[in-house]
């Protein structure tokens, strides 16, 4: 039987997505709580999401009760047992099928058998993730992209036990909160990061072999496909110490050579070039660059 | 299309052949050249090129070939001002403002810096590059088309899904389905033919859905 979903829990809520699926979903009109082992990552989590809500007023996206009423939606705990009254838990905990597992069984302990599992993986198998617990049925795939209270995209899929049910409900959430969800069978990466990890390992590889400089090749995607940011600025951005970690997901399971992580990659991280965050990558952006500057 | 000049540039230009690919018929490019013997920069369009040391540049443009193919190559050490050029066209969508100057390690400073300036001034955009295969673009974009046409093939997603994930997820103009067919599945098993056979990466491997496009056009 099919539960409407009033209360939402989000764990690893004082992480990077989690912090950001938890705006969603208040702002969205969920009672939301924002569970993390970390009580100091949930305050500072608190207080950010209490600024983006200022600025969202600032710049006339919100109304100022509005704000005032999705605050009030979102409590915060360290205590698992509060995600007692949730008909929904997404997990963005640490990407570690351990880690991972060990949480669901704790929900399972806590949570009525109605609530849905959705996990935020981006490179683990939504099966394995629900292998770990006594409820696999009621375990879904729902990956928000960074920053998740800017992004609309949603990739959903269904491990090989998730009931029908489950996925239906779970879909139907993600439109209510004001996301675009699309349909993605539970392989390597499902969409984004399956196309996108080889594409910006094949451009790093491009300038291994001296096919163009780095600011040529991202030139001339931008100038060719219409594309926002070049592949190698998108790396410097994302890491290049988290493309080797995104590398070493996939290809361990694809063996796709694309998804390997090319050897220039682990030399410019051997060598302290993450980034962006370290100031230089494939580009120089000085100590304090910030982005988009 | 893209906003493009007509150019405005010192150097004199001609152009010798028609291309279809590079500078359409009404192209404003075409309309500013010079005769050959007045020019100090000769494209050959689609037309095999001459030696010419007493030009600044000569600019041949090239498809899926090497410029190697059409200069010859000497032990890593070749180069002269012949340079390659491709305006990056999606197959069948009209040519964008890319344009990719394809130097060998000994081509001539004043032959690239002048060839750029050319570009330039007629409002197109150039990123320099070495004589690989597929130079830029079509070396990144193909496998990733491929890619996506596996994942249809496969049921990874339906396409309508596979191009919303990279415009929303990733901010692309399109997806990569409706990019690669609206530009010509025949033209990406072209392209991605001469990539593989050059390359032998499985990656260029044309997907199964431009082979059968090839295919039915041969029949
Ligand atoms: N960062 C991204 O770009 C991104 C994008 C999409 C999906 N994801 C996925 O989201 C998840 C989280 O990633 P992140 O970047 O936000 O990580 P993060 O390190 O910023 O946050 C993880 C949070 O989880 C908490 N945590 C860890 N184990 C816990 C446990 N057992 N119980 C409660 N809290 C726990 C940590 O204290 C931390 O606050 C991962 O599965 C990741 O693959 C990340």
């Amino acid at each position: 039987m099919s539960h409407s979903i009033t209360t939402i829990g989000v764990c690893g809520g004082g992480g990077t997505m989690g912090a950001g699926i938890a705006i969603v979903a208040a702002r969205a009109g969920f009672k939301t709580i924002s569970y993390d082992r970390s009580p100091d990552s949930l305050a500072s989590a608190r207080k950010q999401t209490s600024q983006f809500f200022d600025k969202s007023v600032e710049r006339g996206k919100m109304k100022p009760e509005l704000r005032d009423e999705a605050l009030a939606r979102l409590t915060i705990t360290s205590d698992i047992s509060e995600l007692a009254a949730c008909d929904l838990v997404i997990e963005a905990v640490f990407e570690e099928l351990g880690v991972k597992h060990a949480l669901l069984k704790q929900l399972d302990e806590v949570c009525p058998d109605h609530t849905i599992y959705a996990s935020n993986t981006s490179t683990l198998s939504i099966t394995e993730i629900a292998s770990g617990s006594t409820r696999p049925h009621n375990v879904v795939g729902m990956h928000f992209c960074l920053p998740a209270q800017l992004m609309k995209l949603v990739e959903m899929s269904a491990g090989i036990l998730t009931s029908p049910e489950t996925f239906k409900t779970a879909w139907a959430l993600t439109e209510q909160l004001g996301q675009i969800p699309v349909e993605t069978r539970d392989d390597p990466g499902f969409i984004l990061n399956a196309l996108l990890v080889p594409f910006n390992n094949d451009a790093i590889r491009a300038v291994e072999a001296g096919v163009a400089d780095a600011g040529d090749i991202d030139k001339a995607i931008k100038v060719g496909l219409g594309y926002k940011m070049g592949p190698l600025e998108l790396i410097d951005l994302i890491g290049l110490d988290t493309q080797i970690r995104l590398c070493e997901a996939f290809y361990g399971i694809t063996l796709d050579p694309r998804a390997s992580a090319p050897p220039l990659l682990r030399r410019m991280v051997a060598a302290g070039l993450t980034g962006r965050k370290s100031g230089r990558g494939f580009f120089n952006y000085g100590s304090n660059a910030m982005f988009g500057a | 299309m893209s906003e493009q000049a007509t150019p405005n540039h010192a150097i004199p230009y001609a152009t010798i052949g028609t291309s279809c690919q590079s500078f359409p018929d009404n192209d404003p490019f075409l309309s500013s050249a010079v005769t050959p013997d007045q020019a100090g920069i000769i494209l050959y369009l689609g037309y095999p090129h001459r030696n010419d040391d007493s030009k600044q540049a000569i600019l041949v443009e090239l498809h899926t070939e090497c410029l190697g193919e059409l200069t010859g190559e000497h032990l890593g050490e070749e180069g002269s001002n012949v340079l390659g050029f491709a305006r990056y066209r999606n197959g069948a969508d009209d040519p964008s403002p890319l344009i990719e100057l394809v130097k060998q390690k000994n081509s001539k400073p004043e032959a690239i810096a002048a060839a750029i300036a050319l570009f330039e001034s007629a409002g197109l955009q150039v990123a320099v590059c070495n004589d690989h295969l597929g130079r830029i673009i079509d070396r990144l974009v193909r496998p990733k088309y491929n890619a996506a046409l596996r994942f249809l093939d496969e049921g990874r997603a339906t396409q309508k899904d596979l191009d919303l994930t990279c415009k929303l997820g990733l901010g692309y103009p399109d997806g990569p389905i409706e990019r690669v067919v609206r530009g010509g599945l025949v033209h990406h098993y072209n392209v991605t033919t001469a990539l593989f056979e050059g390359t032998g990466a499985s990656g260029y491997a044309p997907a199964r859905r431009a082979i059968v496009a090839a295919k039915r056009e041969r029949n």
